[in-house]
């Protein structure tokens, strides 16, 4: 691990660990504040992903419906970092793949810089494909093991022919590994020869190499051990500031969310809660689930730890095959009353820019 | 998680270690895969004697001299001679060749394009590999003889269709195979990766999936070649394969089997036990070439 450089190492860890440092660095404009010159760059529109679940061998037949995603509707502005976060299961990585068309949304919208993602075909979106890239969650398994680092780099620019020279394409690889805090001989190095943080680094270099406008980093840091989660987060701000770089921020940890995004989306079963500038969101929770889960966070601190009172969610995460009528949180939230458990909750406004779906707020 | 960064570790510290030399290498083989080196050495005494078969022996495998009709070995003679007075020994290192082209051939062909179809399959799932797996069901359910037979009737008699007619059932039983593999490896974020990137079907089946499914490939290519010289020698021995004057084990058990079991044992029993051992040498080899690419077996 100590074969790690990191560009900027004058960040310590720990501010990626409570999000204090760094936030003159975000940018001032935000969704309600109606700056002229924010411009949104992907419009999500009531997306709906059901997988259908089937029995029988020779004729399938269709029983029921897993529902991942459930009407979930957000913006994103140009620039801007927007986090994702909720427990597993509730849906958050199936969003990332329906906008990156890995999966083919069932309904709704993904609006593209004016460009509607779902009503393209393959051909139409390959061009697409430059400008979203995607950062995974595992670093193992989301490079070719049969592939050179400096060949699993150069491939996307080879495909879509950024670079068609293969001497340019080899100049910008040894750039992009160094950009990426690597040393530029790793090129000609298979994937096992590497560690964890170094292969997300590769993944990152892969991202970048097309030059995109729009990152989803799919748990991009979960996999890392702290130290190396730092590192890797640091570099994904120095390179959003560099590239002017937009990112969907897909992760379960609320502490690194609270250091890299500007707004945070929080899922529950396939619907969205609430969403809210950082600050806002972590400061002021409005939805009862939110709360609990902000809640959970342990203090870095035994003494206020252990006097703190925790709010603990009563029950497990219902299945998303048969979910609760009316409010999926109802059976699990402390505040729920009786109508929660027939009417769905309007994701409304509460104050400006800071939405939530919930009826008894 | 923890499995995957162990194994990565762990292939680190082999990528590490200096390789050791050759000889070394030939040696731990051997002591790990005592059988496995018996098939090795009959596979490569059978290519030695087909490569050197013209400076290996004086006669000529085709021509006839019927003088020396069914000698018994003797020195000039070292496995006797057939009813045309040809000379058994030449006929079976020249057998050899023609065993091995027919078996390598067959096998790399039907290995190679039941690969692609295999991957093809996964990949494209769905209704195309439901139709797809429910042709290669009809292929499996006749046995390799049969379906072979059947093609040599379609296609008649020679070397060439007896490669055809033996590749063509090989490719569904590589297909099924290579196919469970390449299933798993569908799901790996690396192909998704590579398709979020907009690289074309043909790149990601060739370059994405065929180079991770190359184990199960190569497994199947060296118990493949066994099975064809068998089924060459099947065909040949039923008078569907190799035609005369072409030396082909098969073709020499026939001539000699029921004429002259009696009086001219030699002429059977040769190019029976030449049959065997090729077999049996290939399947060693094989086995042993399974245990060392699937680590779930090497550790047994």
């Amino acid at each position: 691990m100590s074969a790690v450089r990191t560009k900027k190492p004058k960040r310590k860890a720990s501010a990626a660990k409570r999000g204090t440092s760094a936030k003159s660095k975000r940018i001032a404009g935000r969704p309600g504040e109606k700056q002229p010159d924010r411009e949104t760059l992907v419009e999500v529109r009531n997306l709906k992903m059901h997988f259908p679940v089937t029995e029988g061998a020779f004729i399938p037949k269709v029983v029921a419906h897993v529902k991942a995603v459930d009407g979930v509707s957000f913006d994103i502005m140009r620039g801007e970092t927007l986090g994702l976060v909720g427990e597993s299961g509730c849906g958050k990585t199936t969003t990332g793949r329906c906008i990156l068309q890995l999966e083919k949304a069932t309904e709704g919208d993904i609006i593209y810089d004016g460009v509607n993602l779902n009503k393209l075909n393959l051909k139409q979106m390959r061009p697409l494909r430059q400008r979203i890239q995607v950062i995974f969650q595992d670093p193992y398994s989301s490079l070719n093991p049969r592939m050179k680092i400096g060949e699993i780099i150069s491939e996307p620019m080879m495909v879509h022919k950024t670079e068609p020279d293969e001497a340019a394409r080899n100049a910008r690889v040894s750039e992009l590994l160094s950009v990426c805090g690597l040393n530029p001989k790793f090129a000609d190095r298979y994937p096992h020869e590497m560690s964890g943080g170094q292969r997300q680094r590769v993944g990152i270099a892969r991202a970048l190499s097309v030059k995109p406008e729009f990152i989803i980093c799919d748990e991009a840091v979960s996999a890392l051990d702290v130290s190396i989660q730092a590192q890797v987060i640091n570099l994904l701000e120095d390179l959003r500031d560099e590239y002017n770089l937009t990112y969907l921020f897909i992760a379960h940890d609320l502490s690194v969310v609270r250091h890299l995004c500007h707004r945070v989306a929080v899922m529950y079963l396939g619907k969205m809660v609430e969403l809210a500038d950082c600050d806002e969101l972590y400061d002021n929770p409005v939805h009862p689930y939110t709360q609990a889960l902000l809640n959970a966070v342990p203090i870095p601190d035994p003494t206020i730890e252990s006097k703190r009172k925790h709010q603990i969610i009563k029950g497990e995460i219902p299945s998303p095959i048969n979910p609760p009528s009316g409010c999926v949180f109802h059976p699990r939230c402390p505040i729920a009353v009786e109508a929660c458990k027939k009417n769905v909750p309007e994701f409304r406004e509460i104050r400006p820019g800071h939405w939530a779906a919930c009826s008894e707020i | 998680m923890v499995t995957t960064s162990e194994i990565a570790v762990e292939a680190q510290i082999e990528e590490l270690a200096d390789k050791p030399p050759l000889m070394s290498r030939i040696r731990d083989f051997g002591r790990r895969q005592p059988l496995g080196s018996v098939g090795l050495i009959i596979v490569l005494v059978m290519i030695f004697a087909s490569v050197f078969a013209t400076v290996l022996t004086p006669y000529d495998p085709e021509a006839n001299a019927f003088e020396f009709m069914l000698t018994p070995p003797n020195f000039d003679y070292l496995m006797g001679t057939d009813q045309f007075g040809r000379d058994i020994l030449t006929r079976i290192i020249y057998g050899a060749r023609t065993a091995l082209f027919v078996g390598f051939t067959a096998a790399f062909i039907g290995a190679t394009v039941g690969l692609v179809l295999g991957v093809a399959s996964a990949f494209f799932g769905g209704k195309f590999d439901l139709i797809f797996q429910r042709v290669m069901d009809v292929f499996m359910a006749f046995p390799l003889i049969i379906l072979a037979l059947a093609v040599v009737s379609i296609f008649g008699t020679g070397v060439q269709n007896v490669i055809i007619a033996i590749t063509i059932p090989f490719i569904p039983r590589c297909a099924r195979v290579v196919r469970s593999s390449a299933l798993a490896i569908r799901e790996i974020p690396y192909i998704d990766a590579a398709r979020a990137n907009g690289f074309s079907n043909s790149r990601i089946i060739m370059r994405h999936m065929v180079p991770n499914v190359m184990a199960p490939f190569l497994i199947m290519i060296t118990a493949f070649v066994g099975q064809a010289i068998l089924l060459e020698a099947s065909l040949s021995y039923l008078g569907l394969g190799v035609q005369e004057p072409i030396p082909a084990w098969g073709l020499m058990l026939q001539g000699g089997a029921e004429e002259y079991v009696e009086s001219a044992p030699w002429v059977a029993i040769w190019p029976g036990i030449a049959i065997s051992l090729a077999v049996f040498g290939f399947n060693l080899f094989g086995d042993a070439v399974r245990d060392t690419l699937d680590p779930k077996l090497r550790s047994q």
